[in-house]
């Protein structure tokens, strides 16, 4: 711990390094990779960070958190406040920790980044919270008085639960619809085990419930009930209905069997628990030699599936190079550790199948980099000629997905964009129709973790100025 | 939970299977399936809505017996209660009035096209219903569809009821009786749809079948019920499920459905003897 008033010392440049479980280990099963800080180490993290009199730290989180306040008082040793401190602005502490892409976010503008490497305010953040209930105390915060006004929330992903908790403790009586049988959202179906434990997940919604949000679990709202049905008892409704369809290259073979997209293959790992089949019924296939396409997060966590069902052979068929992967560079690194091969500057244009239309080969071309495109990266171009095939019993699409169809579908008068996105004012994450907010992915397309909760936090702030006739 | 209210074996290999499920049962319409699962470790399966009762609050499905999760189903008693029974999904099959309909069923879709024959019924149609079955002893709901059909005609393999033959005698039998469908609606196994497809496409006569494939969510997200419908892919669970058969491919759906049988009858085996493989 560090004393009342420190001398003035020479900055720490050492970014502590978090353990892992082995490479050789962890791709023989589904635990848990990153194993977080002990308490020595995070308080050694935390004394670097410099509590900057303005923050830039701050500014790179989308729910802005008090990030040297809370790194603060690790130093201090009282993660209890430290702990209150996070949540005063985030609901998920356990969750961000783990799947923020902070490199990009808050991390990114740190300092000490400037210097050697920023402070790794993902894992102290995670510390905390993993702290918290290894102590088995959550703490529950001060709760306002009933304002007695009715709020439904479509969908238990993290956009919803971050509406949830910030509504129920500004007094409003609070309802989740969930159309699958497990709450969570994409940090249930989609984030897989071995990167954000689903025990993690299920104890956040059970904190939810603990503040008093009523569940409904297998309601779909858009069939069960309507918004419109929902409308006639609920004040307002925040529509975080998530991901939809996958989408596909639209190259031929793209329906031949054993081919997934990335959405079917990680729900049946880890929404239905296909890895421990039979005991678990959902299927989910072991083949030996699988090509995943796509460079996102999505297509490392389906690559490191894979490995983890015991595939021989995994590639990562990506078409630009890997300085282009969008996915986080310690997702790209574990995935490589663990036997991942990169495929870059490859592009897919065809799929073969068997006489019993089972897919066997890929067929594709070697790209090279162009001028930079519309996205500030370097497009990549195809060379003639270069075709080239090989060998899989199974491909996995990770390509992206489109917001889900069925609230644009069923309600009337909602302002949808091309993409099937819900139009919000980004201001207020409120619809065209006044009663109706939504964010996540059911806005965005697919988005991350960490900002569809703060379109949800954005949203509980729209969404309580009106139940309280401010506006 | 949901509560079983009724789980029996109407005739050999297919059940009836009734559960309280009071928010699907209000907004049930025909041609919509629900998911249920058996139990906590169950896969979630899609099954067709065959009726149901908003004043109780209850949905009936008929389902076959052919893999592990089903023969859970099929173990099911009144009273029992089940983790998941969420829906009704699909867009609902269109009911107009077209004149003249002809409602074919088979397996478990002499259940599910019940509620169609009754809705067309009821928006003044003429509405004729075939059921095709391997022997009469696997026919059954025969009365309920007679209340709301003009004219039923059955057609079994062995000829113990109606036309002996296949599915593929509906031409000669609809012309004997005089009969030009403005409209074929199938319900029941891909092989079934399939056929009527082929059969009508040459006479031109519109033929919407109730597809379906292997789902999972069942809710738009995980693509896996996908299929191609006049060169495009659709997914059934939000598309459809209720598509134009003629423009199926259906050899791509056939391979498709069947990419998990081994998989699915392995949890059934008791024996690991290779003998009984």
């Amino acid at each position: 711990m560090a004393d009342e008033k420190p001398e003035k010392k020479k900055i720490d440049l050492s970014r502590r390094a978090m353990p892992k479980q082995n490479p050789w280990e962890r791709i023989k099963n589904f635990d848990e990779v990153a194993l977080g800080y002990r308490i020595q180490t995070a308080v050694e993290e935390a004394s670097r960070c410099l509590q900057c009199k303005k923050p830039l730290c701050n500014q790179g989180c989308p729910v802005g958190i008090n990030i040297p306040g809370f790194i603060k008082h690790i130093v201090e040793g009282d993660y209890a406040s430290g702990v209150r401190k996070i949540k005063e602005t985030n609901a998920l502490p356990a969750i961000c920790g783990r799947v923020c892409p902070q490199e990009e976010q808050c991390e990114k503008t740190c300092v000490l980044g400037k210097k050697e490497a920023p402070i790794a305010i993902g894992r102290l953040e995670r510390f905390l919270a993993d702290w918290e209930a290894a102590e088995g105390k959550i703490e529950v915060p001060p709760m306002a008085a009933k304002t007695g006004k009715k709020v439904a929330i479509v969908g238990a992903g993290p956009a919803g639960i971050t509406v949830a908790n910030d509504l129920i403790i500004l007094g409003h009586d609070v309802t989740i619809f969930e159309a699958l049988h497990e709450c969570g959202g994409v940090l249930i179906y989609g984030i897989p085990e071995f990167r954000l434990p689903k025990a993690i997940v299920n104890r956040e919604v059970e904190y939810v419930k603990s503040l008093g949000v009523k569940i409904f679990r297998d309601f779909v709202v858009g069939k069960t009930k309507t918004v419109d049905r929902l409308l006639e008892e609920f004040d307002a409704i925040f529509v975080g209905s998530g991901a939809g369809l996958p989408w596909f290259m639209e190259i031929p073979g793209e329906n031949l069997n054993g081919v997934y997209s990335a959405n079917e293959y990680l729900t049946r790992v880890n929404l239905m628990k296909g890895f421990r089949f039979p005991e678990f019924k959902t299927p989910v296939k072991r083949p030996s030699r699988v090509a995943v396409v796509g460079g996102g997060n999505v297509a490392m966590d389906s690559a490191r599936t894979a490995i983890r069902l015991g595939a021989d052979e995994v590639h990562l068929v990506y078409r630009r190079s890997k300085a282009e992967l969008p996915a986080r560079a310690e997702e790209v690194e574990n995935a490589e550790e663990e036997g991942v091969i990169l495929d870059i500057l490859t592009l897919p244009v065809r799929l073969i199948g068997d006489e019993h239309r089972w897919v066997r080969e890929i067929e594709c071309l070697k790209m090279e980099l162009g001028e930079p495109d519309a996205s500030g990266r370097r497009r990549p171009i195809p060379i003639e000629g270069s075709n080239f095939r090989m060998a899989f019993d199974a491909v996995v699409m990770a390509i992206g997905n489109s917001p889900n169809p069925l609230i644009p579908m069923t309600t009337p008068g909602l302002e949808i964009n091309k993409k099937g996105g819900i139009v919000t004012n980004p201001e207020t994450a409120r619809s065209s129709r006044p009663n109706i907010w939504a964010g996540g992915d059911i806005v965005r397309g697919a988005a991350t973790v960490i900002s569809a909760m703060g379109d949800g936090r954005i949203a509980a702030a729209s969404m309580h100025k009106y139940l309280m006739n401010q506006e | 939970m949901y509560k079983v209210i009724e789980r029996r074996m109407i005739v050999p290999n297919l059940h009836e299977f009734t559960v309280e499920a009071p928010a699907v049962a209000e907004s049930a319409k025909p041609g919509n399936f629900i998911i249920v699962r058996p139990d906590q470790y169950g896969e979630r399966i899609p099954l067709s809505v065959a009726d149901w009762d908003r004043d109780t609050g209850t949905v009936t499905t008929i389902f076959m017996q052919v893999g592990g999760s089903t023969a859970r189903l099929a173990r099911l008693k009144p009273g029992d209660t089940i983790p998941t029974f969420v829906g009704p999904l699909g867009k609902e099959t269109v009911i107009d009035r077209f004149g003249t309909v002809l409602c074919v069923g088979g397996c478990y879709g002499i259940g599910s096209i019940y509620p169609i024959a009754r809705a067309l019924k009821q928006a003044g149609n003429k509405v004729y219903t075939l059921l095709e079955a391997r022997s009469s002893f696997l026919l059954y709901w025969e009365d309920k569809l007679a209340k709301v059909s003009d004219r039923t005609f059955v057609i079994t393999r062995d000829g113990t009821k109606g036309r002996k033959g296949h599915i593929d005698k509906i031409p000669e039998i609809m012309q004997r009786a005089g009969i030009t469908p403005n409209l074929v609606i199938v319900n029941g196994c891909t092989f079934q749809m399939m056929r009527v497809s082929m059969i009508t496409k040459p006479l031109a006569w519109k033929t919407i079948v109730n597809m379906n494939p292997i789902m999972i969510d069942g809710t738009g997200m995980c693509g896996v019920c996908r299929l191609s419908v006049g060169g495009k892919t659709k997914f059934a669970c939000v598309d459809g499920p209720d598509f134009d058969g003629h423009e199926i491919d259906w050899e791509e759906f056939l391979a498709r459905r069947k990419s998990y049988n081994p998989e699915e009858v392995d949890p059934l085996r008791s024996s690991s003897c290779r003998s009984h493989y």
